[in-house]
């Protein structure tokens, strides 16, 4: 299965149908997204076949748009009509929602085809998607290896070629990490660019959806199609969406003199050697093609792992109080009263993850801690934002590493969340201070790949395309894929619950 | 019963939540872990420097004060787990 640009192409011409193409998409998700277990729900086959037969007729009318035809797959966060929404969790298991959220309806709407629901941590929780109801997802490059998370399922699928692209959701790194450790191109659009209406909700000062592809070519057009300011979304920003696609060619005059800050606190001794030379490598690159690379300090970094850990929990104990057994969702069987009902419902169906973060948050935001903890993240996040936005007006963007590592077994992390917390330690600062980044693939480790990051101001979302694809010009790493497993027998896809 | 903590205790009660004692212990020491990793926060300089709560600190905007979605009560009452007569049905809580 090709990208996005490709896939485009091939209809374009006529070389394919997005018929063909969507039934592909399909065996390869029940047999090869079998064994990743990328997928929580797969479209049921004649009716999304039947909407690819409609964009194969548009674009022979010459009524279709670069995307018509174009298979995709959604992160399960994002609501759907057509498909249930689970968000990998207990709590939403089966659930039909009754809107659709914009992000989805815009990529309709250009007419992308939906191929299926991708596996993620419960409700975007984790950074392995280790935490999903449905089951761990396998790295296509190493099955015993993690995807990271939360939009694993979405990375893994773009990276195993089951599907051109796909969407997902970035609250802490969610998107960047998994794109880094399974070798593809994750874009976390500046908080505001894309609406949230129907995503379901972790924590909604720090959410912001964006997509996974192969290339910054693949991520531009997705991003041009999602991006924009939507009235069931007050967060949303009314500026007008550059035509990032348009823009991705003025790459390499772009770099002339563009300067390019290397944070320290990114490449310290806390780094993988071997991913801190790789970055390091990529950087000169840029620097041959005319960008001028200079030593920044991020003085606050250090705390942004912490301040990102009490916000996130405190918004997610609020965000998930609404689950309660009575409206939608889980319920517990036979609860005694009210108070058992409650209790039961949320304890049955949250998993062991969602648990600790609800209790986390409902601690930091209780009488005589709210202080200690949670408005004094909140002052350090002014320090970060402040910091972040003064050192990218001396410098244009920011290029460091993805994560400290690649991708790490299954199992490494899970029982010390602490220590799992910190994989994310390059990426929650973008959150915390809304601002845009883009994790391109950036050579290998042990077989495994490495992501760069590059971080830029607020809307820069246009200069970070621009740079990414013209490092992607003169770099193969995005055009990797880990082997093809042997055919095996066409499975059930969709994960099982324990 | 084992000893809770006190602070745990709390938490889980506002968060509706009830961990069994296995649950509870592993809980307790990932809460304590947790809070240790932020206690790094109380050393920060923060004397004059106001929370932010939102990165863009935009502006709440205003619409007009007109219903744009019509009655819509079937249609989420169809994805309750137990209704009735058109009501949202739950344990009896008074007698």
């Amino acid at each position: 299965m090709q990208g996005v640009l490709e896939t485009a192409r091939l209809l374009e011409q006529g070389d394919a149908s997005s018929e063909e193409l969507t039934l592909d998409c399909l065996r390869r998700a029940r047999s090869h997204g079998r064994r990743l277990n990328c997928y929580i729900s797969l479209a049921e086959e004649e009716a999304v076949l039947e909407q690819a037969r409609a964009s194969d007729q548009r674009r022979a009318r010459g009524a279709g748009t670069p995307l018509t035809g174009v298979p995709l797959a959604h992160k399960d966060i994002f609501c759907t009509r057509d498909l249930p929404t689970s968000c990998a969790s207990r709590m939403l298991e089966g659930y039909r929602s009754p809107i659709e959220a914009t992000v989805v309806r815009r990529l309709r709407e250009a007419g992308m085809i939906c191929v299926g629901k991708t596996n993620m941590d419960e409700f975007a929780m984790g950074s392995s998607n280790e935490n999903s109801y449905f089951g761990p997802v396998a790295n296509p490059w190493d099955p015993e290896r993690v995807p990271g998370g939360s939009s694993g399922g979405s990375a893994a699928a773009v990276a195993a070629r089951l599907v051109p692209a796909a969407t997902g959701t970035d609250t802490g790194g969610s998107i960047r990490q998994p794109a880094a450790l399974c070798g593809v191109t994750g874009l976390k659009p500046t908080y505001g660019r894309v609406s949230r209406h129907g995503i379901v909700a972790f924590a909604s000062s720090l959410d912001q959806a964006g997509p996974l592809g192969r290339s910054a070519e693949d991520a531009a057009l997705l991003l041009h199609a999602m991006a924009g300011p939507d009235p069931l979304d007050s967060t949303t920003d009314p500026r007008p969406v550059q035509d990032y696609p348009a823009a991705l060619a003025a790459g390499k005059e772009r770099l002339q003199g563009l300067r390019i800050g290397l944070p320290r606190q990114f490449l310290d001794e806390r780094l993988d050697a071997r991913v801190g030379e790789l970055i390091q490598e990529s950087a000169r690159l840029l620097e041959q093609q005319g960008a001028v690379l200079r030593e920044v300090e991020l003085t606050h970094q250090d705390l942004a792992v912490a301040a990102y850990c009490v916000i996130a929990a405190a918004e997610c104990s609020s965000n998930l109080a609404r689950f309660d057994g009575v409206r939608y969702g889980y319920r517990c069987e036979e609860p005694r009263d009210l108070s058992e009902l409650y209790l039961r419902s949320r304890t049955e169906g949250f998993g062991a993850e969602v648990k600790r973060r609800v209790i986390t948050g409902t601690h930091v935001l209780s009488a005589g801690y709210q202080e200690a903890y949670y408005l004094q993240a909140l002052k350090v996040r002014r320090l970060i934002r402040d910091e972040f936005l003064q050192t990218l007006e001396e410098t244009d963007l920011l290029l460091g590493p993805t994560s400290p590592t690649a991708a790490f077994r299954r199992g490494e992390k899970i029982a010390d969340p602490v220590n799992m917390y910190l994989s994310d330690v390059y990426t929650v600062g973008c959150n915390l201070a809304g601002l845009p980044a883009v994790s391109v693939p950036a050579g290998f480790t042990g077989g495994l790949p490495v992501g760069m990051q590059l971080i830029g101001p607020p809307f820069s979302e246009g200069l970070l395309l621009q740079v990414a694809h013209r490092y992607q010009e003169l770099s193969d790493w995005h055009l990797q894929h880990p082997p093809e497993p042997p055919p095996g027998e066409p499975g059930q896809a969709g994960g099982t619950p324990p | 019963m084992p000893q809770q903590d006190p602070a745990l205790r709390h938490a889980a009660a506002l968060a509706r939540l009830q961990p069994d004692d296995a649950e509870r212990a592993r809980l307790e020491r990932d809460l304590k872990a947790i809070l240790r990793m932020v206690e790094r926060l109380q050393a920060a300089p923060v004397a004059e420097v106001q929370p932010l709560y939102h990165p863009l600190e935009l502006p709440a905007p205003l619409r007009a004060d007109q219903v744009t979605e019509g009655d819509q009560r079937a249609l989420h009452l169809a994805l309750a787990p137990s209704t009735g007569a058109g009501y949202y049905l739950v344990p009896r809580v008074l007698d």
